[in-house]
């Protein structure tokens, strides 16, 4: 344990979607430099978890805390906690037709700038960026992710991180939908993004990601709440023996 | 590209602006003739007799008007807001200055500034060939490259046209939109004052756009502006029209009729950023006959006015003719955008393809009323049409009318229509990237409307951005 204030903090956190509660009291410190992981199986509350701290506006936070560097973000709108360093990886992308992604960064680089970036500057950047994804430059002009595949949409996402560079990263599910190729560029590239001074939360379903992603501390969710924490051997135990094992275990302990 | 996105974000930012202060002034105006309001054949006679013109077009006017008197109003389309109209209670003809000029520091001083504001001495200077401004019912500055000049090329304003090519005007003046055709043609036949006429020799491609801007100034005021397009053989020609009228508490009507012809092999795109006032009345009848070969563009966007109803129409004559109809419309707060688009293939192995984009805001209302008409040997014939529109908050409405009628089974129609309001979850995908959201719904909206913007001149599609942003502004709930 550090002394060192966490980065990202959220505490007794309860999330209601259309009025059925699906987070049910979580609490978790993410300090500078390191990276955790939640895992657990479909429907445990954790993609709500992730679109409700980024202010998603059909998940509502009805009780809890939750913190950036110390600042209270639950009164903030998603564009005020993007701009507070947060950002999250999508498990689903939307399409934006007519908006090419590189007008889309631009502008997105814009609004956490306050003013525009300078035009050489912001195209170089791109294209190293980009060539570091193994993006088809040709990908810059493009209408953002209108028509791009599973595999294309999640590395789009990626650049967004890196050319943002989020203080925090929340990344949900950033593994499903991706090739094994397509898996070590985007792990990559969340690797090279993370340093000693950026928090990485992983949601993820499954182990496969945690191959490439060394996570510090791994908890495991179920039914809205944190049953287990631990470290990177939690992942390996639960890729060889499921999900049931411990679900059973916390329900009998219960 | 990204270059075009830079000078229009600045734009916006200068942007702290409304219509009616960028485009709703107006000018207190010493008129070198202002008749009286009302319609008569007094008044047609009047408007003759200043314009000096030939017999037969006196004859046409006279025998238009009482086929205007005729005519019922349409019972389709937005009636109520139609028979708002006050007929009587509209000025027919105002000719601000006695002579056109060629040269800006000629015009008159309030005119000049007027469309300096507008922005249009720049873009001659620019990027265009020719420029047309008509004020109320007459063009007050014309001037055309001689360049072009030399190559043959005739643009005048359609009374000097009738004046320096008057059999021209007499074999093609409403072969392609008859008197008859609807009671608004018949209005404009009648009054008709001003407007363009272009004549491009055979062969002939005119590479740099040649435009015409239309501005109201006066309150209560009917334009009617007449224009003729042919293109000849194998020529090649843009021709661009821009509109604006000052905000007043009463209607105006503007009136247009508009004919275009490509001859054999001819491609004319004719491009409209029209951008009405509130209060303006737009019932506009725009029609082009293509020949063998021949292909007609029309960019239509539609902003503003209290009522538009414009339907741009292709015949596709002869063999191998194309026809393409581009249109978008924006319905904000009380408007009502009645578009569409209208395909006549009356030969075999023609095309055309209609694209209608409709955003409606507010209690806004934005109509596509469509005909795709393939006649008996007409075969091989392909058709595309896609209409989509999105809605902007509860209030919004969109329609659409599509008319189908298809006389034979050598046909390839595809056709598509959606409707689609700005989603919440896109929103929040772009404010979770730090945009607000008002830039978020902004950039939504610009990306709806790219495939018309980007067939755009730059300077256009930066301005249509802009109007667009104007548009957004203000009102959402």
């Amino acid at each position: 344990m550090t002394d060192k204030s966490p980065l990202f903090e959220f505490k007794d956190v309860h999330v209601e979607v259309e009025g059925k509660e699906v987070v049910k009291g979580v609490s978790l410190k993410i300090f500078a430099g390191e990276i955790h992981a939640i895992m657990g199986p479909n429907g445990s509350g954790k993609s709500s978890l992730s679109n409700a701290l980024m202010g998603h506006p059909m998940y509502s936070i009805t009780k809890g805390e939750a913190y950036i560097k110390g600042e209270s973000i639950l009164e903030m709108e998603s564009d005020e906690r993007s701009r507070a360093g947060m950002f999250l990886a999508f498990q689903y992308p939307l399409a934006i037709p007519g908006v090419s992604v590189a007008n889309f960064l631009r502008a997105a680089l814009k609004s956490h700038r306050g003013e525009d970036a300078d035009m050489s500057d912001f195209r170089s950047l791109l294209k190293k960026e980009m060539a570091e994804l193994s993006i088809d430059p040709a990908f810059a002009t493009r209408y953002l992710n209108d028509g791009f595949s599973g595999g294309e949409k999640k590395r789009i996402e990626i650049l967004q991180m890196s050319i943002l560079n989020p203080s925090v990263a929340l990344l949900d599910e950033t593994d499903s939908g991706l090739d094994i190729d397509a898996l070590k560029t985007v792990s990559a590239g969340i690797n090279r993004y993370h340093d000693d001074s950026k928090g990485i939360l992983l949601v993820t379903h499954y182990q496969r990601l945690l191959n490439y992603i060394k996570p510090d501390h791994v908890h495991v969710m179920s039914d809205g709440k944190f049953i287990k924490s631990g470290g990177p051997e939690l992942a390996l135990k639960l890729e060889d023996e499921g999900y049931d094992w411990i679900v059973n275990q916390t329900t009998v302990g219960a | 590209m990204s270059e075009s996105i830079q000078r229009q974000t600045r734009d916006l930012q200068a942007l702290n602006t409304d219509y009616a202060s960028k485009y709703g002034f107006h000018d207190p105006v010493d008129y070198f003739h202002k008749g009286a309001k009302g319609l008569s054949h007094k008044v047609i006679e009047m408007i003759s007799r200043m314009k000096k013109e030939p017999k037969w077009m006196a004859e046409k006017r006279h025998e238009a008007l009482d086929i205007f008197y005729s005519k019922p109003m349409p019972t389709w389309g937005d009636s109520e807001l139609l028979n708002e109209i006050d007929f009587d209670n509209i000025y027919y003809f105002m000719k601000p200055i006695e002579q056109q000029k060629d040269n800006w520091d000629d015009v008159p001083e309030y005119i000049k500034k007027t469309f300096d504001r507008l922005g249009i001495p720049e873009a001659e200077k620019n990027f265009l060939g020719g420029v047309s401004a008509q004020y109320e019912s007459e063009v007050v500055y014309h001037s055309m490259r001689e360049d072009l000049e030399k190559m043959g090329i005739v643009f005048l304003d359609m009374d000097s046209g009738l004046k320096k090519h008057e059999e021209l005007v007499h074999e093609y003046f409403g072969t392609v939109i008859p008197t008859a055709d609807n009671k608004f043609a018949a209005l404009n036949t009648a009054c008709w004052s001003g407007g363009s006429f272009i004549y491009v020799p055979p062969g002939i491609d005119v590479k740099v756009p040649l435009q015409a801007y239309f501005r109201i100034n006066a309150e209560n005021m009917g334009q009617f502006e007449r224009t003729l397009i042919v293109a000849d053989k194998g020529s090649r020609l843009h021709y661009i029209e821009g509109c604006t009228a000052p905000v007043y508490s009463t209607n105006s009507l503007h009136t247009a009729v508009v004919e275009l012809r490509a001859h054999e092999d001819a491609y004319i795109r004719y491009t409209t950023i029209q951008n009405w006032a509130r209060n303006i009345f737009n019932l506009v009848t725009k029609r082009a006959s293509a020949y063998k070969n021949a292909t007609i563009e029309w960019v239509d966007g539609n902003l503003g006015s209290r009522l538009t109803m414009k339907y741009p129409c292709v015949n596709l004559l002869e063999e191998g003719a194309k026809g393409e109809i581009l249109s978008v419309a924006f319905a904000g707060i009380d408007q009502h955008q009645d578009a569409g688009a209208k395909m006549i293939h009356a030969a075999p192995n023609t095309s055309s393809r209609i694209t209608s984009k409709s955003i409606s805001k507010d209690n806004g209302r934005a109509s596509y009323r469509g005909l795709v008409k393939v006649h008996k040997g007409a075969e091989n014939c392909k058709v595309s049409v896609e209409c989509d529109a999105l809605l902007i908050g509860d209030d919004a409405r969109s329609d659409t009318y599509p008319t189908m009628e298809v006389d034979n089974d050598q046909v390839s129609v595809e056709h598509e229509a959606r409707v689609s309001k700005v989603a919440e979850e896109q929103l929040f995908y772009l404010t979770s990237r730090g945009l607000s959201e008002d830039d978020a719904r902004l950039l939504i909206v610009n990306g709806f409307m790219e495939p018309f913007t980007k067939e755009l001149p730059l300077e256009y599609a930066v301005e249509l951005n802009r109007l667009i942003q104007l548009e957004m502004e203000g009102s959402i709930g």
